[in-house]
């Protein structure tokens, strides 16, 4: 055969090779870095978490949901009662988080996945109010729902003695490096994990079922059970990123952990300002959301309000987002999930066959 | 052919991501039938579509009298005196039958032959049913219903999509046998057929259409039936 | 008898529910465009009345006969400039746009008329009551129900009786074939989107007088609307008032249960709907 199918392109070799030093850099970065640097970007990787899991809902699977941070908070919630109640220690406790959110997402799932589109973006939003309400009212029936980390349990964190040591800083500071580092392994296994999906038979076939469902099933494609898997692991990653955050923080309540503003709106505006659809596109939507950050320091009840514009405008006039700008003008495509033929090297090209 | 009163000219269309049409020149005269035949994908829908302008293309592609109307939208067209009988009849399914007589009446020219009491003259089965959802009629009051909807804006010209797709037999020939009314009624008529023995019954001039390009156009009588057929499945003399 | 009273009380209260849902029903139904921003306009309403009537020195109803025509207006040009350009089969961008919308008009009006909670004074008819059988109810939740029933009314009449009507259900059935019979969607749904700010307008008017409310309030209201309207379903007007009354009663019996219950009822009676029946209790006969 001269020809193979292939899904790489010149750049993504050389953004596959620049990622691994990236991330390198990222790893050993707390040697270099201020902690304030540290924190900000374990959020940041965070919220790319987030974006991410939200693009594949939308994009992907056509699973418009206005409800992701009931995910975020039942994640938190978690890896709270996990250490609190079980002295499980922070670290594995998060992986409790993830879990609790996975289980929350089944009766969410059953009850949504059938729905019309609508119905489903509404639907996910009530339910996660619903869950709200719920925590809140045990709260104040005296369940305490509002939580910190207890001390002991933060400063004795798996490896805070060592990464204590190597970077001879405090418990504290030992504390934020081991958070830094769980946040960017969740962010890199999770475009990893995006982009492995996307490029399977079956995560193409779900793109091409939101595009033309009765065609894509006629091919064999199977959305449903796509959708089922895509949701539940939306949920899980989304239920590992709360934990993470409010691990950070060591304070939870449940205005904060289930905040539609902070977990799903302003994570909706990071896709569409970064692109729709792209693996790139929450990833410079989020550097996008890290830079207006900085420049409204001071005016900071004002940043939502400049993110909306900035979705609106980005949806009317360049739907295809920063990435999209980008990607026009450069062609670059650093996650390509499109399969091209390519002629295999060193072989002679076959002669043009006869026309029929 | 006398004075072009329809016509295309090097009309290039999409369907979706693919190109249908590649420089197609049809036209068609002040009173005339013209049946556009072809194979599944030819091309036919995607011209009817450019011309009803729910396609939309360069200006000077379609001429109406000789003004450009390529680019104009489908309801701008449907003003101008050209109406659909859309492929499937896409009838609105939450309006009664009379409603949907009634609403192709409302953007057309008031000046013509048709209205809901000659329309119900034509097809006397739609008056008994008239306060029926659409939904609920059979597939062949279905294709009369749409005629009649389409009929109701007082054509100049109609524009029918393979209006014997999926009919029995006996009721293809009830809905053809009503053309003739229609011409008298003063509309040219524009038709998509696969069924090339029909196609030539009715129409006074034929086009063949094979992979988005005019392979064959002529008068039935003077058409070899070979021809067509190498035409129409694309045999290349 | 208690439980009548609160049953009652849940209808009347459901009256306002139904107003909320309304104009929302009317956008979703024809245009199935999901208006994140329709909670921020009864707010934007409820502000140009209290405004109005502070500054003219004019009755709460006064005020809204003069607001209605302008956020008829403002509605008009939103369709026009701005949503007509994002419909289609995929409701993202849409419901997109009117997200940011709401978010905009909510930090504009914090930030122009404080984030303070306020109330249109309804003069004298705040204490009035009236006798419905055992029950004493008061007069102005009652009022709302009765502008839901003429609302829904209304509507129901120009969508079976009018032109109009018979062109926004061939719209809203199938845009294509629609333009293909000459109706032209742009300025028909233009003014669709008009007629839902005014019925948002009718909204604000009744949720202003019968309590606080804040630019925060929108977010409310909106879950609310759809919630209504989802368990309606979009096969008639009927629907929003059916919508309303059973979100309002559900809380109204959640709250007699414990006062804290009283929105989680309403979100737990709408799930168990969507449930049951996913398209709701008057779905559409099509699509």
């Amino acid at each position: 055969m001269a020809w193979r199918m292939s899904t790489r392109t010149p750049a993504s070799v050389a953004a596959g090779l620049m990622a691994v030093v990236l991330v390198g850099g990222a790893v050993v970065l707390p040697a270099y870095a201020s902690f304030e640097l540290l924190g900000e970007l374990s959020i940041l990787l965070t919220m790319l978490v987030l974006a991410q899991f939200w693009n594949l809902l939308a994009h992907h699977a056509g699973l418009v949901s206005l409800g992701q941070q009931a995910f975020v908070g039942i994640g938190a919630y978690g890896l709270f009662a996990a250490v609190i109640a079980y002295r499980l220690d922070p670290l594995p406790a998060i992986l409790v988080g993830g879990a609790s959110a996975l289980v929350l997402a089944i009766p969410v799932a059953v009850l949504a996945l059938r729905l019309g589109s609508v119905q489903f973006a509404i639907g996910t939003w009530v339910f996660a109010e619903a869950v709200r309400l719920g925590v809140t009212q045990w709260n104040a029936a005296g369940g305490g729902a509002d939580l910190s980390l207890p001390l002991e349990a933060r400063e004795g964190m798996l490896g805070a003695d060592w990464v204590g040591a190597t970077f001879d800083v405090e418990a504290a500071a030992a504390r934020d490096i081991l958070v830094y580092w769980s946040a960017l392994a969740l962010a890199v296994l999770t475009v990893g994990f995006v982009y492995r999906l996307l490029r399977t038979s079956g995560g193409l076939g779900m793109t091409a079922a939101r595009v033309d469902l009765v065609t894509a099933q006629s091919v064999g494609v199977r959305p449903a059970r796509m959708r089922w898997m895509v949701f539940l692991a939306a949920a899980f990653g989304t239920g590992v990123a709360g934990a993470l955050i409010f691990l950070q923080g060591a304070r939870v309540a449940p205005d904060t952990a289930f905040d539609m503003v902070q977990w799903t709106i302003c994570v909706i505006f990071i896709v569409v300002i970064g692109g729709l659809g792209t693996i790139e596109g929450p990833i410079l939507g989020v550097l996008a959301f890290y830079f207006l950050q900085r420049a409204l320091v001071g005016y900071g009840d004002w940043l939502l309000a400049v993110l909306s514009v900035l979705a609106i405008a980005f949806m009317l006039f360049a739907p295809r987002g920063l990435w999209g700008i980008v990607h026009a003008a450069t062609g670059l495509q650093l996650f390509p999930t499109r399969r091209r033929l390519v002629r295999n090297r060193g072989e002679v090209p076959p002669k043009k066959a006869a026309g029929n | 052919m006398t004075k072009p009163f329809l016509e295309t000219l090097e009309l290039d269309a999409d369907y979706g991501d693919c190109r249908a049409l590649f420089g197609v020149e049809v036209g068609l005269a002040e009173g005339e039938t013209v049946a556009v035949i072809g194979a599944n994908g030819a091309g036919k829908s995607t011209l009817l579509r450019s011309i009803a302008g729910l396609v939309r293309n360069a200006p000077e592609m379609v001429r109406l009298d000789g003004r450009p109307i390529g680019a104009l939208s489908a309801e701008q067209v449907t003003r101008l005196g050209i109406s659909t009988v859309p492929q499937g009849r896409r009838l609105f399914p939450s309006l009664s039958v009379e409603e949907n007589l009634l609403i192709g009446g409302r953007h057309g020219r008031s000046k013509g032959q048709w209205s809901l009491g000659t329309v119900y003259g034509l097809f006397p089965m739609l008056r008994e049913r008239r306060k029926a959802p659409a939904t609920a009629l059979t597939i062949g009051q279905q294709q009369m219903a749409a005629i009649g909807r389409a009929l109701m804006s007082n054509p100049r010209i109609l524009l029918c999509d393979e209006i014997g797709l999926g009919l029995p037999p006996e009721l293809i020939r009830d809905i053809y046998a009503i053309l003739p009314r229609i011409r008298e009624a003063g509309a040219s008529v524009v038709l998509a057929e696969q069924d090339i023995g029909r196609a030539l019954r009715v129409a006074d001039r034929v086009y063949c259409l094979t992979a988005g390009r005019v392979t064959l156009l002529g008068r039935p009588e003077h058409m070899r039936r070979h021809d067509i057929h190498d035409a129409y499945f694309g045999v290349r003399a | 008898m208690i439980w009548v009273e609160t049953v009652m009380q849940g209808v009347t209260l459901g009256g306002l529910y139904a107003l909320f849902a309304a104009g929302l029903y009317l956008v979703l139904g024809v245009m199935r465009l999901a208006n994140l921003a329709h909670g921020a306009f009864i707010v934007l309403a409820a502000y140009v009345i209290l405004l109005l009537a502070s500054l003219l020195e004019i009755g709460p109803l006064l005020a809204a006969l003069i607001a209605a025509p302008a956020l008829f207006a403002a509605g008009w040009l939103l369709q026009r400039l701005l949503l007509n350009r994002l419909l289609g089969e995929d409701i993202l961008p849409p419901l997109l746009v009117t997200l940011g919308l709401s978010i905009v008009i909510q930090t504009g009006l914090e930030k122009g008329l404080s984030a303070q909670s306020r109330r249109i004074s309804p003069g004298p008819l705040e204490t009035a009551t009236v006798e419905v059988g055992p029950a004493v109810v008061s007069l102005l939740p009652l009022l709302s129900l009765g502008s839901a029933v003429l609302v829904v009314l209304v509507l129901q009449w120009v969508a079976l009786r009018t032109a109009t009507g018979r062109a926004l259900r061939a719209i809203s059935d199938d845009p294509a074939t629609a333009s293909m019979v000459g109706i032209s969607p742009p300025r028909l749904l233009a003014g669709v989107t008009g007629v839902s700010l005014v019925v948002a307008t009718i909204a604000a008017l009744h949720a202003g007088t019968l309590a606080e409310f804040q630019p925060a309030s929108g977010t409310a209201y909106l879950i609310i609307a759809f919630e209504a309207v989802l368990i309606g379903g979009l096969g008639s007007p009927w629907g929003a008032l059916a919508g309303g009354i059973v979100l309002g009663v559900a809380q109204t019996a959640g709250a007699a249960l414990d006062p804290e219950w009283e929105v989680l009822a309403g979100h737990v009676a709408f799930l168990a709907v969507l449930l049951v029946r996913p398209r709701g209790l008057f779905p559409r006969a099509s699509g």
